[in-house]
This record gives C-alpha cells, sequence and structure tokens, in this order.
C-alpha cells in the first residue's frame, strides 16, 4: 500500500516499554503530578480535564493531531499561560517548581543569529544557582562542563548556536536542561525537521536523561514512533485527554479513533500490530 | 610631517569647549555601543529611531519654560523619553498590539506633538536644526557632567544584570521558567536605551541618534558571536567614530554628527568589504584546490 502511514508495532517493544514503565513505577515516586489541568486564550479553553503523572526517568509522549493543544499543554506547564487545576513537582506547588523543568524549544523559537556560543547558552541554566548580579562560580562551570560532556557537545562549546545542525542544537538545550538541574524536560516537536540520523543522535541524549533520572515529556504526532520509544502515551485530541498509560493498554481502536477520527485504524496480526490510514489516498498511479 | 599631525590632533584640545565636546562624544560612544548591542541583536533599531523622535516634546516643553536655555532640555528630554518607552513597553505587554505598531503609534504621535509645541515658539528655526542634528559644541560643563553620572548608570546597570539581559533577549521562555522578573528587565532595558539617546542627543541630534545605536553594534556583530566581545567592540568602534568624526569635523568644518555616523558607517563598510573579500578568496582557493585534485 503506497501510504501506509507508519511501520509495523512488535508486541515486544511494547512489553518491553511496560515492563520498564512499571520498574520505573516501583523504584521512585513522582517527579510531576498534573491534576484536572485547564488553561486557554480570551476565555476559551483550549485544554481542559488533563491528569497525569510522570516517575523519575520515565519518556512519556504526548500524542494527538495538529491544533490537539500539545503546545497549550506545554506553555501551561512552563508557566507561559495562567491555568486551572494543579501542577506540582516534587511536591512543591507549580509557583516554585517551574525552575525544576528544562525545556527544548522548537527550532522557529530561537534567533539563529543571536551572538551566543554552545557554553554560553548551557550556562543560562545556571541563572538561578548563579543569583542575581552575581558571576558564575567553579562549581556552575563544573555543572556545565558535565552537562556538555554528557550529551558529547563539549568539543563544540566554542561555536555559535547557529552554526549547529537541528540535532546538535537540541543536544545543546537537553545539556542547558542538565546544567539546570531539571527534573522534568518538556520536548516540543523535537523530531521536526531533523534526519534520521540526528533522531538517533537525539534519543541517545534521551537514554542519557534516563540515567540522570530525568523524567521527559515530548510532544509529537509520529504515532508509530511514540509507540515503539515511549513509556507512556498521553493521547489528547481538541484539548481533552482520551487516554494515558503505557502504549499498548491504550493503542485501542477506539481510543485512536477518538483521537484521530477515522483517519486511522490498528490491526492486529498475531503478535504484530499495523497502523494504517484508515482512508489512504490514492496515487495517480493507482488509477 | 611630525609637527603638522601634532598640531591636527592638539589644535582643538587647546579650546577647553572642545576639549569638552570632545569627552562627551567619547562618552556617547561608548555607551551607544554598549545599548546599540542590544538594539542589534533585539532587532530593537525601528524602537531607537522612534524613541530619539518621541523625546521631541519634553525637550520643546523645556525650551519654552526656559526660554531658550539648553541646560534644562536634558530633563525634559528625559522625561518624554522615559513616558515613550514605558508606554510602549505597557502596549506591548500582552502581545495584543504588535510592537512595531505600538512603537509606530506612540512615535509618530510624540513627534507630532514635539512639532507642534515648536512651531508655535517664535524663531524656533535654528534651535531646531541643533536638536534635530545635534550640537555638540554647545555641551557646557553641567551637561558633561550630566552625560558622565547618567552613562556610568547605564554601564553599571548593564554589567551588574549582564546575565539577565542576555536570558530575556535570547529566551524569554527560560527567563519565565526560571522565575525571574522579565517583565522588569524588558522594561529596565527600554528605559537604559531611553537614557543613552537623550544623553547622546547633543551629539549627533534626533534624526541620526539610531545610527549611533546600530552601526558600531553592527560592526562588532560581524567581528564576534558573543555577546560581551561584541559590546565591548561596539563600544570601542563607537568611541573610535567619535574621535575621529571629531577631528575631521573640526579641520574640514563639517557638522560633528554627520561627521561622526559618517566614520562609523566607513567602518562598517571597511569591515563588511573586508570579511567578504576573505570568504571569497577562500571560497576561490577551495574551487582551485578542487580542480586541481580532478
Amino acid at each position: 500500500m503506497a501510504n501506509i502511514l507508519s511501520a509495523i508495532l512488535t508486541k515486544n517493544n511494547h512489553d518491553a516499554a511496560r515492563e520498564f514503565a512499571t520498574d520505573c513505577a516501583s523504584l521512585s515516586e513522582s517527579v510531576m503530578t498534573v491534576h484536572d489541568l485547564a488553561c486557554g486564550y480570551n476565555g476559551y479553553r483550549a485544554i481542559e480535564g488533563i491528569t497525569f503523572d510522570l516517575r523519575a526517568g520515565e519518556r512519556v509522549g504526548i500524542v494527538g493531531p495538529n491544533g490537539a493543544g500539545k503546545s497549550t499543554l506545554f506553555k501551561a506547564l512552563v508557566g507561559l499561560l495562567p491555568h486551572q487545576g494543579a501542577i506540582s513537582i516534587q511536591g512543591a506547588s507549580c509557583k516554585d517548581s517551574h525552575a525544576m523543568i528544562g525545556y527544548v524549544p522548537q527550532r522557529e523559537a530561537i534567533d539563529q543569529t543571536f551572538p551566543v556560543t554552545v557554553w554560553d547558552v548551557v550556562m543560562m541554566g545556571r541563572a538561578r544557582q548563579i543569583g542575581y548580579i552575581l558571576l558564575p562560580r567553579k562549581q556552575d562551570r563544573i555543572a556545565v562542563r558535565g552537562a556538555l560532556e554528557r550529551v558529547g557537545m563539549w568539543p563544540l562549546r566554542k561555536r555559535q548556536i547557529g552554526e549547529l545542525s537541528g540535532g546538535q542544537r537540541r543536544r545543546v538545550f537537553v545539556a542547558r536542561a542538565l546544567a539546570q538541574q531539571a527534573s522534568v524536560l518538556l520536548l516540543d516537536e523535537p523530531f521536526s525537521g531533523v534526519d534520521a540520523a540526528a533522531e538517533t543522535d537525539i534519543f541517545q541524549v534521551l537514554d542519557v536523561l534516563r540515567e540522570e533520572g530525568v523524567a521527559v515529556l515530548l510532544a509529537t504526532h509520529n504515532l508509530v514512533q511514540a509507540a515503539t520509544h515511549y513509556d507512556k502515551l498521553l493521547l489528547l485530541t481538541n484539548g481533552r485527554m482520551i487516554a494515558f498509560g503505557a502504549p499498548r493498554d491504550i493503542y485501542t481502536p477506539q481510543n485512536l479513533g477518538a483521537t484521530f477520527g477515522d483517519r486511522i485504524a490498528l490491526f492486529q496480526e498475531g503478535d504484530q500490530y499495523v497502523l494504517v490510514p484508515d482512508k489512504p489516498c490514492h496515487h495517480e498511479d493507482d488509477h | 610631517m611630525l609637527d603638522t599631525l601634532n598640531s591636527w590632533f592638539l589644535d582643538p584640545l587647546a579650546y577647553p569647549l572642545l576639549t569638552r565636546s570632545l569627552e562627551a562624544a567619547i562618552i556617547v560612544g561608548i555607551i551607544s555601543g554598549v545599548m546599540g548591542t542590544y538594539v542589534v541583536v533585539r532587532g530593537m533599531a525601528f524602537f531607537g529611531d522612534a524613541l530619539a523622535h518621541a523625546i521631541l516634546p519634553g525637550i520643546a516643553f523645556m525650551y519654552q519654560r526656559t526660554n531658550g536655555e539648553t541646560d534644562e532640555l536634558f530633563w525634559g528630554g528625559l522625561v518624554a523619553g522615559l513616558f515613550s518607552a514605558l508606554g510602549i513597553g505597557f502596549l506591548t505587554r500582552h502581545e495584543k498590539i504588535r510592537e512595531d505598531t505600538a512603537i509606530g503609534i506612540v512615535f509618530a504621535g510624540m513627534f507630532a506633538l514635539g512639532i507642534a509645541m515648536i512651531s508655535r515658539i517664535d524663531n524656533y528655526a535654528g534651535d531646531l536644526t541643533h536638536i534635530l542634528f545635534g550640537q555638540i559644541l554647545g555641551v557646557s560643563e553641567a551637561d558633561l557632567r550630566l552625560i558622565t553620572i547618567f552613562a556610568l548608570i547605564v554601564l553599571a546597570l548593564v554589567a551588574l544584570f549582564f546575565k539577565e539581559f542576555m536570558i530575556i533577549s535570547f529566551d524569554p521562555v527560560l527567563a519565565k521558567t526560571l522565575r525571574l522578573p522579565t517583565e522588569f528587565f524588558r522594561l529596565l532595558l527600554l528605559v537604559l536605551i531611553a537614557i543613552t539617546i537623550v544623553v547622546s542627543l547633543q551629539t549627533v541630534g534626533i534624526a541620526l541618534m539610531v545610527a549611533l545605536l546600530v552601526t558600531p553594534a553592527a560592526t562588532a556583530n560581524l567581528l564576534s558571536h558573543r555577546l560581551l566581545p561584541m559590546m565591548l567592540i561596539a563600544a570601542f568602534i563607537g568611541a573610535l567614530s567619535s574621535v575621529i568624526g571629531f577631528y575631521v569635523s573640526f579641520h574640514q568644518d563639517v557638522a560633528t554628527g554627520p561627521a561622526i555616523v559618517l566614520t562609523a558607517t566607513v567602518i562598517f563598510g571597511a569591515v563588511f568589504a573586508v570579511q567578504q573579500a576573505g570568504q571569497g578568496i577562500t571560497w576561490v582557493t577551495l574551487r582551485l584546490r578542487d580542480s586541481a585534485s580532478h
């Protein structure tokens, strides 16, 4: 079929992800709890009824079609939008806890020509620890160096941020979150505009975060990648939460139908799942 | 030859008035370079130009009140500058009005008010020229004192909050997650730019102010990819342009403001041309090497 949306999900992948999530759950406490979150613009509620939790080292995908409210949810979590409901990070209420959130901005959100180096960007993550007026101390420089080494960007520390590739730039922002000592990292569409090699790079860096116990929340609309690479998923459509849980548990025809309408269907063949568009597009040569 | 060079440099300094003017021009060159760095990296050239024009009603008001005494113009300009900067900041705080639109509204309104006020003053033409194009030879001792004090305040605040200004300029979202008072620092930056403009008014005047903010910093941007070195280079180029412009003005009988701005423009042109030539040579060398290896 010419336009099959994506690939094949093996049951083994699901099982591994679920086992990992279960392990994390048993080993660690929630680092972030979101309860009945709602927010919007100009009286219109863009998202509501969002409830989930993140545990240390967990990787959770926010999955939904364009306009589902993924970016709004991120803005609320980061503290850019006023919201109702409760967000707490490591037991602290959201007012005090935003500094524990690191985020990797979308490519277009950052001025690529700005005169800052990789080192400068990662050092920005230390601003709270350094304090007003003061200059970075030895421990700040050690933290920045450590963060850059962990994501493999230490050799490029003197490069201007605009000289980097898309994948390298995202690694720098992940290093900034590590230097910031963030408990939770938000990545808004980290795979848009990067090639397959850069995608692999980013997943390697995400593995570093897992080792560090940093919980990661990624917005994506790549359904198959989300199922194979993330521990849990939150299905979102029209600002409403459809389901939250391990991919195998929530990838049901009902949930997918509620999230994506009739555009996607899920088939099970033995141990394998196949995701296909329910109404495939026809190329001219099909006729 | 040496004597000629000596007299070329030293002749103007024999007059206290000219020494004062040179000192003022150097100070203005330095702080314009420093604040101009923020103007360039934040894409605020229009804001700088607009704010320079928006201080006109404050100057016209003080001019009327003091019957043409220039010493008090500074304070009128400062109040109008701060009012305009904070007004633009207030209008754009929720992003309901685009920043360039808010700037256009405040700038045109304030400038029109200033022109209207000046048009009611008899024999205003000559003084208006000084306001628009600068009158560096009119720098009094009191003026120089004010310029020095406010320049030191601007430089001290930039040094103290360098890190915070860099974060809010590069990544305002990070600033919010770190719970920095983003709005406070944004307004403080606008106020510091307003002070810089008022301080520089006597040197280059309203019409050319934006060049002093933008050109040295843009030149520095070609030479550095880090904020602090860019700022230091911009300050150096600003001061150098002031000194060269001052001497050119004295010896060639050209108005000082335009001489300073033209010097800054020539320095930018030279740096840009050298960089382009360097890139061209690199490109040709690589091509030649490629064709030799095939």
